[in-house]
């Protein structure tokens, strides 16, 4: 029994070292929406006068972007922010913001 | 030879999926990055924001953050303390969240990095050695690029360029000059610090003048022909200190050859002479001391490394992110050493892990306030690409043409960025 236990734990040790099968990437969406943080709070929980955007839907935010980014929504930095993003960056971000709780 | 296994190989081992899947489980204690050491020196805005995002990127890595103050005192919202709206408390920030996520703070100062042998001296003679080592130094300062002054007489004529008791001394001698006296700032060449800084600490030293010695003067000797949101800081002073600060461009006359620090007198390449009740002379600069020290710095003093991953290129294994790297076309600024640090910190966990680390992206914005009231930004987006290291993708200044109800909303946005940011960071 011990040596059935201990045999397969210490193969699957070995795959996580090589990285081949359990490592996980980092994802696009993540890095994305990282680079928010900063001035919406981590994971979009502003402390302050930043609008908070955790848990907003995914299309709030999306819509927002889209139209920040062409200039059919009122902003200060937003629209200028917005221009740095493609629709598929957009929604990514939307959906990590989305997500969080 | 275990890497001569194939994944099916593995999962026949096991007899199935199933059985991987309840004994990964288990697995906690044993994958590459668990007992992998990441060590992080300097706790300012690139290394609170690299060490805290391992975290969260990673709950196995054993992280080590080294910061001689227990508490960091931010360079953004400084020259708010120097003009006297707000107080040191309010930029001062401790690292007790680090501590709870279980990131082992160690409050020295680094002697020696063996970046052969992978491990770091304190000054208390302790080593900590490291898998990946992380360099957030900051700044340092080229006295020698001026006669006359040396690094102690900063305690005469401050920079305040760093946040803590330099910050306390120009506030003093601004609050101790009497009305009608005069104020001289002297920027940097590029590229420093904070681009916009001086600037914003212009504006507010000219407020703080403007409620309380209406009759003084602000003179700005600059090494450089233009800086940072020039038009939108010209327009300001103009609508809200008219006669009150007079800009000397480089080749105009600004750029200074010495300094009698005796009697805070500033001489010119022009052969003028200007004398001051109190000089701000922000000297040119380099990166922080260590980074030198660690041989990682180019001959002007600044780290190049693989923007992409801000690995160096002088040492493997060793990264340097925040003012003291050469990071393309972003400026040195508290929230770029933001972006980095989570740029790094994904880069490192991806090498750890062994897997591709996403796409880079990086963001810098920067608000300067005018007034209590009137706001300024500067925004931009950034990704990598090989050819171009980190290029621009999007953002731009805030709009010349703007009213005063913009102006509000950015100072609004300005104290929400502070709270965002340092939370992002030391939170």
């Amino acid at each position: 029994m011990k040596t059935l236990l201990i045999f397969p734990v210490f193969i699957l040790c070995l795959v996580v070292q090589t990285g081949e099968v359990w490592a996980t990437e980092i994802t696009r969406a993540v890095m994305l929406s990282n680079s928010c943080a900063a001035c919406h709070g981590t994971d979009g929980k502003s402390p302050g006068a930043i609008p908070a955007i955790n848990g907003k839907s995914a299309q709030f935010i999306s819509q927002s972007l889209r139209e920040f980014r062409e200039d059919k929504r009122p902003a200060t930095v937003m629209g200028r922010h917005a221009s740095g993003y493609t629709d598929e960056e957009i929604q990514l971000i939307a959906e990590y913001f989305s997500s969080q709780p | 030879m275990m890497k001569n296994y194939t994944r099916r190989k593995f999962i026949k081992l096991l007899g199935g999926t199933g059985a991987l899947l309840s004994a990964h489980s288990l697995l906690t204690g044993c994958g590459k990055t668990a007992s992998a050491k990441v060590v992080i020196i300097g706790g300012g805005f690139g290394g609170s924001t690299c060490a805290k995002y391992l975290r969260r990127f990673d709950s196995n890595l054993d992280i080590t953050l080294i910061e001689a103050s227990s508490r960091f005192i931010t360079c953004p919202f400084s020259n708010m303390v120097i003009s006297g709206m707000q107080t040191m408390d309010s930029i001062s920030h401790d690292y007790t969240a680090q501590t709870d996520r279980g990131i082992n703070m160690v409050h020295a100062r680094v002697q020696e990095v063996d970046a052969a042998a992978k491990k770091v001296t304190l000054n208390n003679g302790k080593q900590i050695e490291y898998d990946r080592l992380v360099l957030s130094p900051g700044i340092d300062f080229k006295w020698d690029e001026v006669e006359g002054m040396q690094a102690s007489d900063a305690e005469v004529i401050p920079h305040a360029w760093q946040g803590g008791s330099q910050t306390i001394l120009l506030h003093q001698q601004l609050t101790a000059m009497s009305d009608g006296g005069v104020v001289i700032v002297a920027p940097p060449k590029n590229p420093f610090r904070c681009p916009p800084g001086p600037y914003e600490r212009i504006s507010l030293i000219a407020h703080y003048l403007k409620q309380h010695k209406p009759k003084s003067k602000i003179l700005v000797l600059d090494v450089k022909d233009k800086f940072s949101k020039q038009a939108l800081f010209m327009q300001g002073w103009e609508k809200l200190y008219p006669g009150m600060i007079e800009w000397v461009a480089g080749s105009k006359g600004g750029r200074i050859e010495e300094v009698d620090v005796a009697t805070r007198s500033l001489h010119t390449e022009f052969g003028d002479t200007h004398k001051a009740d109190v000089v701000n002379f922000i000297p040119a600069q380099k990166a922080g001391a260590i980074a030198h020290h660690a041989g990682l710095t180019n001959n002007d003093g600044w780290c190049f490394v693989d923007q992409r991953t801000f690995e160096s290129e002088v040492h493997k294994d060793v990264y340097i992110i925040g003012d003291a790297s050469i990071a393309g076309v972003m400026p040195k600024s508290g929230f770029a050493a933001n972006s980095q640090g989570k740029v790094c910190a994904a880069a490192i966990v991806s090498s750890l892990r062994g897997v591709a680390m996403p796409d880079p992206s990086y963001v810098n914005t920067c608000y300067s306030l005018l007034s209590p009231d009137y706001g300024i930004s500067v925004a931009a987006v950034y990704r990598y690409s090989e050819e171009k290291g980190i290029y621009k993708t999007g953002g731009g200044v805030s709009p010349i043409e703007a009213d005063a109800a913009y102006r509000l909303q950015e100072a609004r946005y300005a104290r929400g960025w502070y709270d965002s940011i340092t939370m992002d960071t030391f939170g």
